[in-house]
């Protein structure tokens, strides 16, 4: 087994031809498509999941990790990502790096997520009734707290009731939250000081055994693979979703989706395989679940003489209102030894400044990094020293590092899209998506908020600030949301509170592409909770 | 620091190489004809040990069992990553030979850095596919560097006993320095 070797250059016999109609087509299978599958199929539904790219192997996760910590690969290259299927164009202000922020395999970008699972808070889903900014959420919190409460039982969610500020929830969390980092108590006098607290993270990552999976082991390699199992990948509901009968279709990345006569229902999902062949998947109800790029990507490329702007675009929503969250981080050195990189994730963050008064600044979720500085492993086979001389560049090259980032709300606007890039083509011959991103004025004052406290607090303890992000030039979070949008109103939304498209009475998206706004949290957990409302919804119509 | 055998199994075991238990030997390893006896070194294992012993700090003792056992391992597991190190190798002898008129494992400390000084190893790009000076990097150089730091106790020479790449457990993160 070579660290050379990618999971899509081997030849396999599967069967990719189609099921004879199912109830569900499911298109897509990370944490959206794998959730949405496996509840559906558990209500003793017949469902395919349609995936664009491979299965990866478990077996292949240590070369993973050490394709991700050997300056030979890229970042991209640790889940093959990259060439013809993937190609994109970016062409907004800020350039948009897409293949970065997804990963293509059956378990989605949970392969390579983080791993942070907080729930949205409850201005989240009211920003223009509290601050006349965006738009409302047709659904709140409260219809969503049930299902956070069950997504987070499903992914295993490690946590603890120590953040004051978090939302109302009804239950305590599956697994004890992990204890905070050495290098978290070296922020806990100077935050004291200023009034500011720090509290534990709701995260997806076993901190005991939990549901057959380990307890983390510490390899420090969360994002971008975790090699342990510890950390929940879309994998699980994927195997759970098969278990229950549920059929899923690897290297199948679907080319439209077809309209009957009337424009009312969809018919069938074409996809191609391999060979080279094209196939149609009937289905009694599609569930899209492909993110916030390929699903609108797909719907445009569905176009029809029904639709010539695009399927379930009548309100020319579809790829618009493309958020991020904007990351706004600051670095520093402190006079003795902060202990970095000896977990892959953090443990400790502060929610004091998400709930806000005034409209601007927005929310922001201040983190506090337990990997502000490379790995010796990383200076090692990067340095082009050796021998003695080498453990002086590491020295010299950590130790001593401490960081805090923020994520950072960024408002729904028209100009930011997803849209189809017709001078260029993919592996299939289909227009590549394009990307159009700005920030926006209210998260760059969000951004400098931010920073001010980052400050703040990094004076307090003495330490030497040593950069900070330009809030003009940040880089995003990966988490892209936005582009088919919930709303009450089929002018201006493309999915209805039901997650069904107004246009087409059989389409349901589940996504981060249906979020409204964006909010500053990590938005997994999320996802989840709307997929599983989603099939509950799709299970009633079929 | 005292490099073990065992450090070496756990350093196989993290690139995803289980021994099962079995010792592996160096006569397993190149033993499927791979090696051209006319350019290629007579036991590759003792160059890459005489390449560790230039490229390890001199901190590190222990390195014969612990490079012996890992690059036997890790060759036995990857024929293509056999293959190229082989190459790499024989570039690196051929070298010595030409330049040094000594076998590379013969030449002193202070020559064996000074060939691959001017090879230019140091500045050159880590590629597995690239130069034969990139792959010298690649396959011998940064291949004993991501064993010895990826493995407790070569992240003990830099102050961090479970570096990542190691899968230490849950305690270190929690730990102060003078813990």
């Amino acid at each position: 087994m070579s660290v050379l070797l990618t999971a899509t250059s081997v030849t396999d016999e599967v069967d990719r031809s189609p099921s004879e109609r199912v109830d569900v087509c499911v298109v897509g299978s990370g944490p959206a498509g794998a959730l949405a599958a496996y509840s559906l199929a558990e209500r003793g539904h017949d469902v395919v999941v349609l995936e664009a790219g491979p299965r990866f192997s478990f077996e292949d996760r240590l070369r993973r990790m050490e394709r991700f910590l050997r300056p030979a690969f890229d970042w991209v290259d640790v889940w093959e990502m990259g060439g013809d299927r993937d190609a994109y164009a970016s062409t907004g202000e800020l350039h948009y790096p897409l293949n970065t922020t997804r990963v293509k395999g059956v378990g989605g970008t949970t392969l390579h997520w983080l791993g942070l699972v907080p729930r949205y808070h409850e201005k989240d889903f009211e920003m223009d009734s509290r601050y006349g900014l965006g738009e409302d959420w047709p659904i709140s919190y409260d219809d969503l707290r049930p299902y956070y409460a069950a997504v987070e039982r499903e992914m295993g969610v490690a946590g603890a009731a120590d953040n004051p500020f978090e939302p109302p929830r009804e239950s305590p969390f599956p697994m004890d939250a992990f204890p905070p980092s050495y290098a978290d108590s070296l922020f806990e006098a100077a935050c004291e000081a200023l009034e500011i607290t720090m509290h534990s993270i709701p995260q997806a990552r076993n901190s005991e055994a939990y549901d057959g999976r380990s307890q983390c082991v510490g390899y420090g390699t969360c994002d971008p693979v975790c090699p342990s199992g510890a950390k929940y990948t879309a994998e699980v509901h994927v195997a759970k979703a098969e278990a229950e009968g549920a059929r899923v279709i690897d290297r199948a990345p679907v080319q439209r989706l077809v309209h009957d006569e009337s424009g009312e229902r969809l018919e069938a999902v074409e996809y191609a395989t391999p060979d080279g062949e094209t196939h149609r998947q009937e289905a009694r109800q599609v569930v899209l679940a492909c993110g916030a790029i390929e699903t609108p990507r797909l719907l445009l490329l569905s176009e029809s003489d029904e639709y010539p702007d695009g399927l379930a675009n009548s309100s020319g929503a579809v790829g618009r209102y493309l958020m991020e969250h904007p990351f706004a981080g600051t670095d520093a050195l402190l006079m003795e030894e902060t202990r970095q990189n000896h977990v892959g994730f953090m443990t400790s963050e502060c929610h004091q400044f998400y709930d806000h008064d005034d409209s601007t600044p927005g929310s922001l979720k201040l983190e506090f990094i337990n990997n502000a500085e490379p790995a010796p492993v990383e200076i090692a086979l990067r340095d082009g020293s050796w021998g003695d001389d080498l453990v002086g560049a590491i020295r010299r090259g950590s130790g001593n590092s401490l960081r805090i980032g923020a994520l950072v709300e960024q408002l729904p606007r028209e100009e930011n899209r997803v849209q189809l890039d017709t001078s260029r083509t993919d592996d299939h011959g289909n227009p590549v998506p394009e990307i159009v991103w700005s920030v926006g004025d209210h998260a760059i004052e969000t951004m400098r908020y931010a920073q001010r406290i980052q400050r703040r607090i990094f004076n307090e303890m003495g330490a030497r600030i040593t950069g900070q992000t330009d809030p003009h030039n940040p880089g995003a979070a990966r988490h892209p949301m936005g582009t088919t949008r919930m709303g009450a109103d089929p002018e201006t939304s493309v999915v209805d509170a039901r997650l069904r498209t107004h246009d087409i009475e059989n389409l349901t998206i589940a996504s981060s592409s249906v979020f409204t706004t964006g909010g500053a949290m990590n938005p997994t957990l999320t996802i989840g909770a709307l997929s599983l409302l989603a099939a509950e919804y799709v299970d009633e119509d079929l | 620091m005292e490099l073990s055998r065992r450090d070496a199994i756990a350093a196989l075991a993290a690139v995803g190489i289980g021994t099962g238990g079995v010792a592996l030997y160096r006569s397993d390893a190149f033993g499927d004809g791979s090696i051209d006896s006319e350019t290629s070194p007579d036991d590759p294992i003792d160059t890459m040990i005489a390449l560790a012993a230039v490229v390890y700090p001199s901190e590190v003792s222990g390195i014969d069992e612990f490079v012996e056992t890992y690059v036997v391992g890790r060759l036995e597991d990857d024929e293509t990553h056999e293959e190229r190190t082989v190459q790499a190798l024989a570039h690196l002898e051929g070298y010595a030979s030409d330049e040094f008129g000594d076998s590379f494992v013969d030449l002193s400390p202070e020559d064996r850095d000074a060939v691959l000084r001017e090879l230019g190893v140091q500045n050159a790009q880590p590629n597995p596919e690239g130069s034969d000076v990139e792959r010298i990097r690649y396959y011998l150089v940064n291949e004993l560097l991501y064993a010895l730091f990826t493995s407790p106790t070569g992240g003990e020479l830099v102050g961090h006993e479970n570096p990542p790449g190691h899968g230490g457990g849950l305690d270190s993160y929690r730990r102060g320095p003078d813990a």
